[in-house]
């Protein structure tokens, strides 16, 4: 019930992701990067942003912060962990997911509302989908092409560890129109779109219906308040 | 003072997207001789005194685990120069 949220120097979303909490029924508990204090959390989201500017390579100084020993403990014992946009490279640097996260092919920063199609729903964090669904949630960055070796690539294929995949455009040149993936056990996801930034009507994407009304990110905080309710 | 240099480039069979718009630059200003730019960094580790075998441990565990991320980039080399005094 209770979900973490880390900020890290440089995050910007860490706000965005504690509201979503709250939004989804869950209890939002704001955690700091130099600590090595989870606070009893049962669940962990790392935020979007650009944590020490990008410098090095994109989420792999904050991979090396105090909290992230715990992270990585936490992780490997099965909690729940999402990593979204600058958390999903912060997971991919810590190697909890494969791959990496390079710039885009075209060499611009994109910002839009993208439509995903939800690969795999046996994780904690995409329970509430339906296995095809389609969402659109907003996707803002300049490295989000999703890399790694054609052995990687198989086996992330041959596990179904794919968790959502781009569906109308691939925005970033991601090797298999990947989105965001799981890691072996399901309990740690990772995507580069922003479910956070679509759970709220008048703050989200357009929809057919409205301007701005698009709230298909708030399943995946409500899948793991449900999930962790239910243990 | 001595330097520990150490040089990271991207993979060679990924796209770098970097290089490719200096490239597109080149291009742009008439300058065509040049069939593909890639772009690396370059670190340098200043040392007090001289570099010794352990800096140069240190260096190399460094480039691997933090310096580099071995899934898109390659450590290219580590090496080690007297600064000029």
């Amino acid at each position: 019930m209770k979900v973490g949220v880390v900020t890290f120097p440089g995050s910007l979303d860490d706000r965005d992701a504690l509201r979503a909490i709250k939004l989804a029924g869950g209890t939002a508990v704001a955690l700091w990067h130099g600590d090595h204090d989870l606070k009893g959390v049962d669940a962990l989201v790392l935020p979007g942003g650009f944590s020490y500017g990008d410098y090095l390579r994109c989420g792999a100084i904050a991979a090396h912060s105090p909290i992230m020993s715990e992270v990585v403990d936490a992780a490997n014992k099965g909690m729940p962990v999402l990593g979204i946009c600058n958390g999903f490279q912060m997971l991919v640097e810590s190697g909890l997911l494969p791959g990496g996260l390079i710039r885009n092919d075209h060499g611009n920063f994109i910002c839009r509302d993208q439509v995903l199609r939800v690969d795999n729903t046996s994780t904690p964090w995409t329970s509430g989908y339906r296995e095809g669904q389609e969402i659109t949630i907003p996707l803002k960055n300049g490295e989000g092409g999703f890399i790694a070796d054609d052995e990687t690539l198989r086996r992330i294929e041959g596990e179904n560890l794919v968790t959502f995949r781009y569906s109308e455009v691939n925005p970033n040149g991601s090797l298999h129109d990947i989105a965001g993936l799981r890691n072996e056990a399901g309990n740690v996801v990772g995507l580069m779109p922003h479910p956070e930034h679509a759970v709220e009507s008048g703050f989200g994407p357009d929809t057919a219906i409205a301007m701005k009304s698009g709230t298909e990110g708030l399943t995946m905080f409500e899948s793991v308040v449900g999930s962790v309710v239910h243990q | 003072m001595a330097t520990i240099i150490i040089e990271v480039m991207p993979k060679k069979e990924l796209l770098d997207p970097a290089g490719k718009a200096v490239l597109g630059a080149l291009h742009r200003q008439d300058i065509h001789g040049f069939q593909e730019v890639r772009i690396g960094k370059r670190f340098e580790l200043h040392v007090d005194g001289e570099v010794t075998e352990a800096h140069l441990a240190t260096a190399r565990t460094l480039a691997d685990e933090l310096l580099s991320n071995g899934v898109i980039e390659d450590v290219v080399s580590i090496r080690s120069e007297d600064s000029p005094a």
